[in-house]
């Protein structure tokens, strides 16, 4: 490098973080600079999150050294923390749905008038002034609830504008956003960048890392591994560097027989929802259904099991009609569904373990009506070690499990009822690469033991990686269907943007 | 079907989705007002002398209380607590008041509500630092503190009264005071509501409050001192059920153990008729005060029809649960109405 680095900004020095006895954070290091985007990766687990919640002022930590332009600095809150310039995007951004946007923005800093009283007119321009720095339209007065992902994380950008940090850290922001979303959030990320500010750009995606980050930090079981710029690293280099081994295909979809057809779907119509939707799904194949987030997938699947009602078209499975809106005839014909949102959906957050793998096989383990614990206990243990599934005790809650593993027990939760077909909404969102790989190889085994598999994904390469066929909707329709062979990125995304070429 | 489908275009006709919830806004208090020209209509019908001057003052008056202690639930409830000790703080305000004026007959009016408004600080706190610092649930709290006061109030008043006579004139006048036609206690209930209703919208500290209902995490990271907002809500609801003790007494002129059993629920059912989000977040003073007006004629009109007081008690039961079903219809029909204004911005 020719140039002298920019001055760090802040600087995160050794810090340690333990709760009870985990170690979340073991040696966390961090240097961000004026005018760069610096990357943070790692599996789920690796401390990233523990040390973005240090950088917020939410944890203080047991050791370690945080300078803010050269000079010591302790947050007890988050109000010291965002007075010091910093400011957070959260995943899920935490936004006052009952508060109007401009309020969000300005929510404990409000411009004051006379008496002390907020100025609410200079309040709404000020938030129009920043959503134009942004290049984006928002209206500053409506409420914030029912505003998309995308708009929320705007919210917070512009809260963050507002408040002239200089250091804004995003932790995750491209999980749920479209791909014309993520660029409207790179195009605001490198306006950020030229003004100066330092981006702390958290994302399991590594393709946005390398598209985005002049520099990156790699974490891994609570340490620094390594901090370099991008160019002189390959998106290998860093999976390595993440996992501390090689990591071989991503995607290990073993090719197999597709046998009769179990679940098939024909002219599904929910008003407004989705339209006239049709396609099957046969054993042992992986059928995907891609498509922008809001183009109907999760809808589909959820209407398919009967958690939504459809108003025209038939679902059958194995041959048998189910009833609209009846997710135990659904269960009962062999249906199993992972959710999109697991923490909310697919588990009891605070039961046990082993509560929750067998959960929707009671059947199996009560006796009389009633629910042996040892019974439950002997039925989870099995499928905990078939999945190999990372615990502490199986009495301990749900949520002491890292994301991959809370997936495993969604997944062994269905699995213990031998599904003929399993629909999976994004299984491997929020999951760090090695318990990904694993998630893909169970998929891939069930397939090849003859389970029908319809699953649900926003990443492509876990699409093309995993499907024998793919089933793209757009705007509730679907736009084409593709198979192994003939699917290409380029025509996957042609095809979700509604982009099709009659012609071809 | 076409019903909601009409509703929504004519929703995004109006331009923005603010004008949507500002609609349903004033469709409640617009609903309210409303109703309240319905019930006295159809009960003057069967019975002219419910629209008589002393008939509207007194259930103005009784409104007033009702009224003023629902600006301090409002307050809490849109942190999303709940104080349910109110009735009581008011009760053993007013029998403190009561007994002040026994053994000191002279005392000023200003000393006499000092002393109210401390006995509800003083509840208030007990209630604001259980459920801040104990971290209790104000439910729970408030229903145990609502038990002791009126515990207290029993064992101290001993089955004693106090009479309008043991009174001063001077006191007794605000109760029964009029000012062209007008209650005293009505036009005190009306600056209030009116100066809470523009600081709860205008204050920082009244807009955390609101944060706070909204989202307490979110409250959390965004750096707002929840336990002490909190805190500071209680303390204000309690410091309103005092003073609103001391009226109580010179409205009704005399008191004992049981002043104000009860209240709670009719303020609880007053705010949230009133538009108040029972779990937090939004609703305004002016609306609850509404919803309290609208309650207490009820209550007097179906005396006026003689409709038996066990009835009355039903019905306002009903509007409660027909009040927060209506709530959740709102918020249904509202959703797909913003997410679709977010659709065509994008």
């Amino acid at each position: 490098m020719t140039t002298p680095p920019s001055p760090a900004l802040l600087s995160l020095e050794h810090a340690e973080k333990s709760f009870g006895a985990v170690h979340a954070l073991v040696d966390g290091d961090i240097e961000l600079r004026a005018g760069e985007v610096h990357g943070l990766v790692g599996e789920n687990g690796a401390g990233k999150s523990t040390l973005v919640k240090i950088l917020a002022g939410v944890h203080r930590p047991d050791a370690g050294r945080l300078l803010i332009d050269g000079e010591e600095a302790i947050f007890d809150n988050a109000k010291q923390s965002q007075a010091a310039g910093i400011a957070i995007i959260f995943q899920e951004p935490t936004l006052f749905p009952d508060l109007s946007v401009a309020e969000n923005i300005f929510v404990g800093m409000q411009p004051l008038k006379r008496f002390r009283r907020i100025d609410g007119r200079r309040m709404r321009r000020e938030a129009a002034g920043v959503f134009g720095q942004l290049g984006v339209r928002v209206d500053p007065d409506r409420i914030a609830r029912g505003l998309s992902i995308a708009d929320q994380q705007l919210v917070e950008i512009a809260k963050a504008l507002t408040t002239n940090a200089r250091v804004i850290v995003m932790d995750e922001p491209t999980a749920a956003l479209t791909s014309t979303e993520v660029e409207r959030l790179f195009g605001i990320v490198e306006t950020l960048r030229a003004r100066g500010n330092a981006v702390l750009f958290v994302s399991h995606r590594l393709e946005e890392i390398f598209a985005i980050c002049q520099r990156v930090t790699v974490m891994r079981d609570g340490r620094h591994v390594l901090t370099r710029p991008i160019g002189e690293l390959t998106i290998p280099a860093v999976i390595r560097a993440m996992v501390g081994r090689d990591m071989d295909a991503l995607f290990p979809k073993v090719p197999a027989e597709a046998g009769r057809t179990v679940l098939k779907v024909e002219h599904l119509t929910r008003e407004g929802v989705f339209t006239d939707v049709s396609f099957e799904v046969r054993a042992g194949e992986i059928v995907a259904l891609a498509g922008l987030v809001g183009a109907g997938r999760t809808e589909v699947a959820r209407a398919i099991f009967g958690i939504d009602r459809f108003d025209a078209g038939t679902v059958e499975v194995q041959g048998r009609r189910l009833p609209p809106g009846s997710p135990t005839a659904a269960m009962g014909a062999g249906v199993g569904l992972v959710p999109e949102d697991r923490r909310q959906q697919g588990l009891v957050m605070d039961f046990s373990i082993e509560r929750n793998i067998a959960l929707a096989s009671l059947h199996n383990v009560s006796r009389g009506g009633l629910i042996p614990r040892g019974a439950e206990r002997r039925f989870a243990r099995d499928w905990a070690l078939r999945l190999q599934l990372k615990y502490g005790r199986l009495a301990n809650p749900a949520w002491t499990l890292s994301g991959g593993n809370q997936q495993k027990v969604v997944l062994a939760k269905w699995l213990a009822r031998s599904p003929s077909l399993l629909i999976v909404d994004e299984p491997t969102r929020g999951i760090d690469v090695g318990t990904k790989a694993e998630v893909h190889r169970l998929l891939s085994e069930l397939a090849a033991q003859g389970v029908a598999v319809l699953m649900i994904s926003s990443e492509l390469p876990e699409v093309l990686g995993m499907a024998d066929r793919i089933v793209v909707l757009f705007e509730g329709r679907i736009m084409r269907e593709f198979t192994r062979a003939e699917a290409t990125e380029d025509a996957i995304m042609h095809a979700a943007t509604g982009l099709v070429e009659e012609a071809a | 079907m076409t019903a909601i489908a009409e509703e929504r275009t004519t929703i995004e006709r109006r331009g923005s989705s603010h004008a949507v919830a500002e609609f349903l806004l004033r469709f409640r208090e617009l609903g309210i007002v409303l109703a309240l020209v319905l019930v006295f209509g159809g009960t003057s019908a069967d019975n002219t002398n419910f629209l008589s001057a002393t008939n509207v003052q007194q259930i103005l008056s009784g409104a007033a209380i009702i009224a003023l202690l629902a600006i301090g639930e409002t307050i809490v409830v849109v942190t999303r607590n709940v104080d349910l000790s109110i009735g009581s703080v008011l009760g053993i305000a007013a029998y403190a008041t009561g007994v002040l004026y026994v053994h000191h007959p002279h005392v000023s009016l200003v000393v006499v509500f000092m002393l109210a408004i401390a006995i509800g600080v003083a509840c208030g706190v007990v209630n604001g630092l259980v459920v801040t610092v104990a971290r209790v649930p104000s439910l729970v709290v408030t229903l145990g503190t609502l038990y002791i006061i009126r515990g207290i109030d029993g064992a101290w008043s001993g089955g004693n009264q106090v009479n309008a006579s043991m009174l001063p004139d001077s006191f007794n006048k605000i109760g029964y005071g009029t000012l062209a036609g007008v209650p005293y206690l009505g036009i005190i209930a009306i600056v209030a509501v009116a100066i809470a209703t523009y600081a709860m919208r205008s204050f920082r500290t009244a807009r955390d409050f609101y944060a706070i209902g909204s989202d307490p995490d979110a409250a959390r990271l965004a750096g707002i001192p929840v336990g002490r907002r909190v805190f500071l809500a209680f303390v204000l609801s309690g410091a309103i059920a005092g003073l609103a003790g001391a009226f109580w007494l010179s409205l009704y002129g005399s008191v004992d153990a049981i002043a104000g059993v009860g209240y709670e629920f009719q303020v609880i059912a007053a705010v949230v008729v009133g538009g108040v989000a029972i779990f937090g977040g939004s609703g305004t003073v002016f609306g609850a005060a509404l919803g309290a007006l609208l309650l207490n004629t009820i209550y007097s009109a179906l005396v006026v029809v003689n409709v038996s007081s066990f009835w009355s008690q039903a019905f306002s039961g009903g509007l409660l649960v027909a009040a927060i079903a209506f709530d959740r219809l709102v918020a249904v029909r509202v959703a797909p109405a913003l997410r679709t204004r977010r659709r065509a911005r994008v």
